[in-house]
């Protein structure tokens, strides 16, 4: 347990720079990708059972494998990097620190996908994260990493950096495409899928950062090593953005199948909760999923310790589960009002619906004001059931999951927490707000 | 019914003639150096599908002209990129980081969501609306610092924080946030996502 593949290094000067992540073992596994067929490459990363790290989890390998191979017509690779889930910054943190990672893993999936331009879609807001992946991607190509005629074997890329203009549903592998192609975002119908029609109409691959950088490492260990990392079906290791009421906040690297209780309490990550307050709830993966709350998050409703991996986030479903999603670990300490929190994530929705579905574009809305009902003190107790119902009439009904993704933590949190809605019901408007005094203190610069 | 119709006309030739003014005052054109870099980004996508850099090349419109994006800007960008005016409007109108009005030199956008909420995020906004004497949305009267507040930055982390530009400031408190505010007060210059200098040497920008 507790091995790094990713950000291992980040100590090591000039990581960021080509020279610097050449001389630490950068760009070996190219030299070694090059010279293998490009299906041994596929088979290379299904044997890892390495899964999709944006949210969805499917596994990368079979996305591969699906991609249609037409003849004549050219192929895409396009990295994800439109990372806006609230509570992630993982991608940021590994673009900024270790640019050439990124690259590399890009270079050897389009060889194995046979894909001569590749696309890094980041989102607008990371502006200056553009300019180093700009520099960094100069870097390979004056290596010759890039261009024609790669390290002499014959086979030509070029990759080039996409820069966003704030939108959320980019993020979504289909609203990425045609925001791509100069289009608003909104997300197409599928199936086809993106293997088969995806960028300009030609087959595409669409993966996240984390999910690329791993690339490099699977081909020049191979999948079967990469498999032994983890824990069931949850192989290798997966990026954790910690945020929140926590003492260290931050990107962790963590071997998949770490106890959560570990993950928040022991030093060597989250440090345990600011001031010594108590664990009230925690967002596992970004504002989409389920919150959940601590005794739910640290044991399962079997009694079994929580891991940190797909099937043990998700064990019980969502009556007593939630999913480990893009990593954004949002823990919420004892002071923290529940309803108040959800009407922020709502507005988020209700802000970054495309407006494209009906159920999605209105539906976010009234969510977002009735829940403002709730903490301006005018909400019936008839709210919790109606917001329950809105929310159960977007799930599914919507062409991409922004509407899931927006009804699950409505859906959650009048599961575990009812009785707070009803306090709101009850008090009104004397429901006293609590302020959190340490955050203020903290801000002003007083620690306590 | 004629008094919303002439209400409406009122408006419509209201901005018509600021467009004017604007126009008049300003001759549509990029500069030589953000020009050369449009038509280099331009040159990334396939054949015919250049309609494809309509982002960057909007980003770049809004650094070279005082950080929004007029109607006449949106037509010049059509122009460039061999596409209708409307399509151009379009996507202006649906990403958030384009400005469809006039804004300060220096926009501050506050992140709001989520984690910065709990780290206090709520208190920076009434912190900087106080300091600068404006309301979220509104612009200061001498026309230097526009409050905006936006969605997840992807900084939670660092919470709270807000973006000037393309510069994230993290981990923010009222003194460290009032001092940031009072340099960007003192610098006085115009600040855009995709900052100037970068737009006057891209020989870091490949081809």
């Amino acid at each position: 347990m507790g091995r790094q593949i990713l950000i291992n290094d980040l100590d090591k000067e000039g990581i960021n720079t080509l020279a610097g992540y050449k001389a630490h073992g950068g760009y070996s596994s190219l030299e070694k990708a090059l010279k293998m067929k490009p299906e041994e490459i596929v088979e290379e990363v299904k044997k890892s059972g390495i899964r999709g790290r944006g949210g969805a989890g499917f596994p990368m390998g079979m996305k591969w494998s699906f991609i249609a191979k037409p003849p004549e017509v050219p192929r895409y690779l396009v990295c994800n990097a439109d990372e806006s889930e609230p509570g992630t910054f993982k991608d940021r943190f590994l673009m900024e620190k270790k640019p050439h990672i990124l690259i590399e893993g890009m270079i050897v999936a389009s060889f194995a996908l046979g894909a001569n331009t590749s696309y890094i879609y980041i989102r607008g807001e990371m502006m200056y994260v553009y300019h180093i992946l700009e520099k960094a991607i100069q870097e390979a190509y004056d290596a010759g990493f890039l261009g024609k005629n790669i390290l002499g074997s014959g086979y030509d890329l070029d990759l080039y950096v996409h820069c966003g203009g704030g939108a959320y549903i980019c993020g979504e592998e289909t609203g990425l495409i045609e925001s791509l192609e100069g289009k608003r975002g909104n997300p197409r119908i599928k199936p086809p899928f993106p293997a088969v029609v995806g960028l300009y109409g030609c087959p595409t691959v669409v993966n996240n950062v984390e999910t690329l950088a791993n690339v490099p490492w699977i081909v020049n260990n191979s999948g079967d090593e990469y498999a032994k990392i983890g824990i069931g079906k949850s192989t290798g290791t997966k990026l954790i953005s910690a945020s929140g009421h926590i003492n260290k906040p931050g990107v962790y690297e963590i071997e998949m199948g770490i106890p959560v209780e570990e993950f928040i309490f022991s030093d060597k990550y989250c440090g345990g909760i600011l001031n010594g307050k108590k664990l009230k709830a925690v967002v596992a993966g970004g504002s989409s999923v389920p919150i959940l709350p601590a005794e739910l998050i640290l044991k399962t409703a079997k009694g079994e310790p929580r891991l940190m991996s797909y099937e043990s986030l998700s064990d019980g479903g969502f009556q007593t589960g939630t999913m480990l999603g893009s990593g954004g670990f949002i823990v919420m300490d004892e002071d923290t009002s529940i309803v108040k929190n959800l009407w922020n994530f709502t507005r988020f929705y209700h802000h970054e619906s495309c407006g494209q579905c009906s159920p999605c574009r209105e539906g976010t809305g009234w969510m977002e004001k009735i829940l403002h009902r709730f903490i301006e003190g005018h909400a019936q107790k008839k709210d919790i059931d109606l917001l329950w119902d809105i929310q159960g009439k977007i799930e599914g009904k919507t062409i991409c999951p922004l509407g899931e993704a927006a009804a699950w933590p409505v859906a959650a949190a009048i599961r575990h927490f009812r009785p707070e809605f009803e306090e709101y019901v009850r008090k009104g408007r004397n429901m006293i707000d609590v302020k959190h005094y340490y955050r203020v203190n903290k801000l002003v610069g007083v620690t306590d | 019914m004629t008094k919303i119709l002439f209400w409406h006309l009122e408006i419509y030739t209201f901005v018509a003639n600021t467009q004017k003014k604007f126009v008049a005052s300003k001759q549509i054109k990029f500069s030589d150096e953000a020009l050369a870099l449009a038509h280099k980004i331009m040159k990334r996508y396939p054949e015919g599908k250049q309609k494809s850099a309509i982002l960057p090349i909007l980003h770049i419109a809004q650094t070279e002209f005082d950080g929004w994006l007029s109607v006449p800007v949106m037509d010049y960008v059509a122009m460039l990129l061999k596409i209708q005016p409307i399509e151009v409007y379009e996507v202006a109108s649906f990403y958030s980081m384009f400005n469809l009005k006039p804004v300060g030199k220096c926009v501050i956008e506050v992140c709001r969501t989520g984690p910065c909420w709990l780290m206090g995020a709520e208190d920076m906004v009434k912190f900087i609306e106080k300091k600068l004497g404006i309301k979220e949305g509104q612009t200061t009267p001498d026309g230097m610092f526009t409050l905006k507040t936006v969605e997840c930055l992807a900084s939670c982390g660092t919470a709270p924080m807000m973006q000037v530009g393309e510069t994230y400031h993290e981990n923010l408190t009222f003194e460290k946030c009032d001092n940031i505010l009072d340099e960007y007060q003192k610098k006085g210059e115009q600040i855009s996502h995709w900052r100037k200098e970068r737009i006057k040497n891209h020989s870091d920008i490949h081809q």
